[in-house]
């Protein structure tokens, strides 16, 4: 099934090829987690942080067993701020 | 240097300027800042004054900690009534002129009148004269700033001074310091410019002194800093990225005000982001992104500094904005794009560098000009009003050259120079300006971050993400994370960051420390600077004290419970996509526990208990 995998700020540098404007649009097998797809573009867990699918927060005891559906959209970050 | 005891009190309409000893009453209650400049204010002038008459003062304000090694410890504030608001103004800066103004022998600097000339104040180690600014007025903060430098042939001087939007009346101008650092909001500048005061020019080299326990300051400070330093936030995020990180996460949490917060998504947030300005362009392989840039003392260094494309439309053959210059923060870039639905981040870029040149607030002018684009588009606003200028939403040209008439105050740039609120009653679409209290929105939908609502409703200088960064922990998850769309606990949340807010905007470091520091690691600092016993509990007491004693003034300059509201849209039209998808604000699920939680009575008025306990 299809995921936009969104990688932003420093961990810009894992995204696949073919990414465009921080956005990669890959397959993933059903019942995939957001640490899987994590774990298989080798983005270190610890970096991150922010991690929403469709917008709403993933906390970390959850990455590991909430399953993406087709079209989903997984954004990650690390540690950021602003304002 | 801690408290320096000294204040410079200059009286514009006799042309005198004297020293006076600091309240050090009040600076044990107060510490220092918006906090002890308020008390000033508050204490000096009736709430109820026009702001642009010359009954109103002006207050130029550090904190104890400004000019020493803590980190960031470079912070001044402007502390007026605003003319835009009609409330209690003060607005932040960094850069240089704050640890100046210390440096000089001061505390703070109390402008009172109004000159009847153009006048600005020359301050040199405790000598301070009144010179003539007739050669000044009429000038950029650009040129004001190189003129003072050569007319006193000292590149070290540091300077805060207004620019033409200030002098043309432009009701949110601001002070501007060092070039492109600003004391933006509520129209503090507009302030100044009514009291013919044109600049403030300063070389301090006093040094530092005063410090309590200067060994443990010491060792305060140095634990502090290895704190940010080891932060990924104050540590990486911030200095690589910038406050501009934040356009995609605001976005994707569907937070993202966008076409005069019509809706809560921008299609082109990607291109105006933090990551987008490190993209090299085609035309001269550079990216926008010169470099970062830091405050003074600041560890951090979040500063952008940018140059825009050489071959964009905005500066062809205009060699004053090919350099680089004052880049933008994600609060300018959201207004001046997200909000008017402009992608072209070079133009943003323009826009802000015109704010900068002339200063005014690139929040309040980018939703001023989004709801401008609005009535434009309903028909309440046409051509002939515009000056030719056709308003679209998405329309850079229109942006860049509103921002152009704005700084100069010709044209439609003196409509847009009213702001939101009195524009959008001026065309008879009252509903249509997205401001509290008057002042414009910065950059978070409070229907996607139900907190923020609480946090503009009630802040004491309107609308206002920097009197209670709720977004931190609703969104970025610092200290601790909590649900956006959950208005439980929001009152409690908005009240511990309004109260904290307030302490550290007291002490000359910046509020952005916060995303590494807790009170813990700030009141050793205080302590061991100043006298007075400082704990973090006793911040947060001071904190709750300032909050009031500002609630307060609002009161008696008019304002009520009435005034603690959102624009109906934000309470009645549900967003439209995102995790937000149907929300409004629920503030009537908030407003009233926070009262309670205040120890306000249900109109929002502080008891007399509540007044007594805190000693405002």
């Amino acid at each position: 099934m299809k995921l936009h995998l969104k990688l932003y700020a420093t961990l810009a540098e894992y995204l696949p090829p073919g990414a465009v404007s921080n956005v990669a649009e890959i397959d993933i097998p059903e019942s995939t987690t957001p640490y899987q797809v994590l774990d298989l573009h080798r983005v270190p867990r610890a970096r991150a942080h922010l991690v929403l699918v469709n917008g709403v927060y993933i906390p970390p005891t959850r990455r590991d067993e909430a399953l993406l559906k087709d079209g989903d959209a997984l954004a990650i970050w690390p540690p950021v701020a602003g304002g | 240097m801690a408290w320096t005891k000294k204040i410079l009190r200059v009286n514009l309409t006799d042309g005198t300027c004297k020293a006076e000893p600091l309240n050090m009453d009040w600076a044990l209650k107060y510490l220092g800042q918006r906090g002890l400049a308020s008390k000033y204010l508050a204490e000096e002038i009736n709430p109820k004054i026009d702001a642009l008459s010359p009954a109103n003062k002006l207050i130029m304000a550090t904190g104890p900690l400004t000019g020493t090694m803590a980190a960031t410890g470079g912070r001044y504030s402007v502390i007026t009534k605003s003319p835009l608001t009609g409330t209690i103004a003060c607005s932040n800066s960094g850069g240089f002129i704050g640890n100046e103004i210390k440096n000089a022998g001061f505390d703070m600097i109390i402008f009172e009148g109004r000159s009847p000339t153009p006048v600005y104040l020359y301050l040199e180690n405790d000598s301070a004269e009144l010179l003539s600014a007739t050669a000044l007025w009429g000038k950029s903060v650009w040129e004001t700033d190189e003129l003072l430098h050569t007319m006193h042939q000292d590149p070290l001087l540091r300077i805060a001074c207004v620019g033409r939007s200030a002098e043309q009346g432009c009701l949110y101008a601001g002070v501007v310091n060092d070039l492109h650092r600003a004391a933006g909001r509520s129209g503090v500048g507009t302030v100044m410019a009514s009291k013919n005061l044109k600049a403030v020019a300063v070389r301090g080299t006093k040094g530092v002194g005063n410090i309590r326990d200067a060994k443990q300051f010491m060792k305060a400070t140095q634990t502090a800093k290895r704190v940010l330093a080891g932060n990924p936030v104050t540590g990486e995020g911030l200095p690589k990225m910038g406050t501009q990180v934040l356009m995609n996460v605001i976005n994707e949490v569907g937070a993202m005000p966008t076409r005069n917060m019509r809706e809560v998504q921008f299609e082109g947030a990607n291109r105006i982001s933090a990551e987008a300005m490190h993209i090299p362009r085609e035309s001269d392989g550079k990216p926008n992104l010169t470099t970062n840039a830091a405050c003074f003392g600041c560890t951090i260094a979040c500063g952008r500094i940018s140059t825009i494309d050489p071959k964009h439309y905005t500066i062809v053959n205009k060699p004053e904005y090919m350099g680089a210059n004052g880049g933008l923060e994600f609060e300018a870039a959201w207004a001046l794009g997200s909000d008017t639905g402009v992608d072209d981040l070079d133009a943003l870029t323009y826009a802000n560098f015109i704010c900068n040149e002339d200063g005014f607030d690139p929040i309040s002018f980018g939703s001023t000009v989004a709801a401008a684009m609005e009535m434009y588009e309903i028909g309440a606003l046409t051509k002939a009003d515009t000056g030719g200028i056709e308003m679209k939403f998405g329309s850079a040209e229109a942006l860049t050259r509103a921002a152009e008439l704005v700084a100069k105050g010709e044209g439609f740039g003196r409509e847009l120079a009213l702001g939101s609120k009195r524009l959008c009653e001026k065309y008879g679409h009252p509903e249509l300006s997205m401001t509290v209290k008057g002042q414009e929105f910065p950059a978070y939908d409070p229907r996607g971050i139900q907190g923020m609502g609480l946090t503009y409703a009630t802040s004491n200088r309107g609308a206002c993400h920097l009197r209670s960064y709720t977004v931190s922990s609703e969104i970025l998850g610092v200290p601790i994370k909590t649900d956006p769309l959950e208005t439980d606990g929001k009152p409690e949340l908005v009240k511990a960051f309004q109260d904290a807010t307030a302490a550290v905007d007291s002490t000359g470091l910046c509020v952005f420390t916060t995303f590494a520091w807790t009170l813990e690691d700030i009141a050793p600092q205080v302590d061991a600077a100043c006298d007075g016993g400082w704990s973090s509990e006793s911040m947060m007491e001071a904190g709750e004290r300032i909050w009031n004693l500002e609630r307060q003034f609002n009161l008696d300059a008019g304002l009520t419970k009435a005034d603690d509201t959102l624009p109906k849209r934000l309470l009645k039209d549900a967003a439209k996509t995102g995790p937000a998808k149907g929300r409004v604000n629920d503030l009537h699920k908030m407003l009233p526990h926070y009262y309670e939680i205040r120890g306000w009575t249900t109109d929002g008025v502080p008891t007399a208990a509540t007044m007594n306990r805190l000693g405002v």
